[in-house]
């Protein structure tokens, strides 16, 4: 296998959450992000995702950790073995920084998008080898989740979708291939559940907790969606509702009230420490 | 004396309270509340969290299992074992 780093682009909460997998098997990654604040942030929260997948059993034992560099500019994917570009859910900083991204990398590079639901053929218009462009949708903590959503774009590469492949495996997660469009399968169907349950505790049907309870208890769900709305980050299921109605017209998709103000308070779930809960965590 | 309080004034209350306010359930002391299903690896982490700065000890290594959280009592063995104190 070959050691040369992955460049991470973004230190938000799936940038550092995938840098925890990756290092946490050994493999050495570049971690990018404008915000000198994220920066600095970075390694106190990977070591918390990393200690978190310890607790759980989920990391190979008997590997060293691999090393994480912070860069601050995107020439840091120059000779990288492959991109992971993992910054805010918007179609148009996702394309401006892709075509960065595609300036700075030879031909062959996989380059990929993590996103929730921007389809990735409308990215593949920014960079300059449309079929080294794959995308992913890992689910958070990417540590504890070990399956995948890879989306092929109409003109993503079979030597992209294969390394990409291998590179999942090498990580110990089992990637399930699907046809690019809005959403994927696992955001269009998740992303309006959880928009309605909000609405559900929005027009006082029920509490967070019992609507959680309920899914939980009932319908055999792990998390149960307001929890999982939390871990996602409102501010960006929010982001993501609003791709989703944009491209499909499906109303389900318009950003509850209870959504759009607790993303406007600030109250973005884990990361903020508030959200539908509250999380004694963050505040360290 | 004892003082009039509300606050856990030993290891094993402290832990309980933390976990019925957190669960909205009250735990026994011997059974396991991962078991049930509906706690997840953020709680468990949140418990590691809480233990540490409500006891003032570090855990890791060895100790970093689920395994040493599911009781209320294979907690207080950890806190205990690692010299924890109630007002650490």
């Amino acid at each position: 296998m070959t050691t040369e780093p992955i460049t991470v682009l973004g230190a938000g909460v799936m940038g550092v959450g995938i840098t925890a997998l990756l290092a946490g098997h050994g493999l050495p990654v570049r971690l990018v992000d404008t915000a000198p604040e994220q920066l600095t942030r970075a390694p106190g929260r990977i070591r918390q995702e990393l200690r978190t997948a310890h607790l759980m059993g989920a990391l190979p034992p008997d590997r060293e950790q691999g090393e994480v560099s912070p860069h601050s500019g995107v020439s840091a994917a120059r000779g990288a073995r492959l991109v992971i570009e993992a910054i805010t859910e918007d179609t148009g900083l996702k394309k401006a920084v892709l075509s960065e991204v595609s300036a700075q990398v030879s031909p062959g590079t996989p380059i990929v998008s993590n996103t929730s639901s921007i389809p990735i053929d409308e990215l593949a218009e920014a960079v300059r080898h449309p079929g080294d462009l794959i995308g992913t949708h890992f689910m958070n903590p990417p540590a504890l989740i070990t399956t995948v959503e890879v989306v092929r774009g109409a003109r993503t590469r079979e030597a992209t979708l294969d390394a990409v492949r291998g590179l999942l495996r090498e990580v110990g997660r089992r990637p399930v291939v699907v046809r690019d469009a809005p959403g994927f399968v696992t955001s269009r169907l998740l992303h309006p559940m959880i928009n309605q349950a909000a609405r559900l505790v929005q027009e006082g049907t029920a509490s967070a907790e019992d609507v959680d309870a309920l899914m939980l208890g009932c319908l055999g769900h792990r998390t149960g969606p307001l929890r999982t709305a939390d871990l996602i980050g409102i501010d960006n299921l929010v982001d993501s509702l609003w791709v989703l109605l944009k491209r499909t017209g499906d109303e389900a998709c318009r950003p509850c009230d209870l959504l759009l103000r607790k993303a406007a308070d600030g109250h973005h779930g884990r990361k903020t420490g508030q959200g539908f809960y509250t999380y004694e965590e963050s505040a360290t | 004396m004892t003082a009039p309080t509300d606050r856990p004034t030993d290891v094993q209350s402290a832990i309980s309270a933390f976990i019925e306010t957190r669960t909205r359930t009250t735990p026994e002391p011997d059974v396991d509340i991962f078991a049930a299903g509906g706690l997840s690896s953020l709680f468990a982490m949140e418990l590691v969290v809480h233990l540490e700065k409500t006891f003032g000890i570090a855990i890791s290594g060895a100790d970093m299992r689920l395994d040493n959280f599911r009781t209320v009592d294979s907690m207080v063995g950890l806190v205990t074992r690692l010299g924890g104190r109630v007002d650490a």
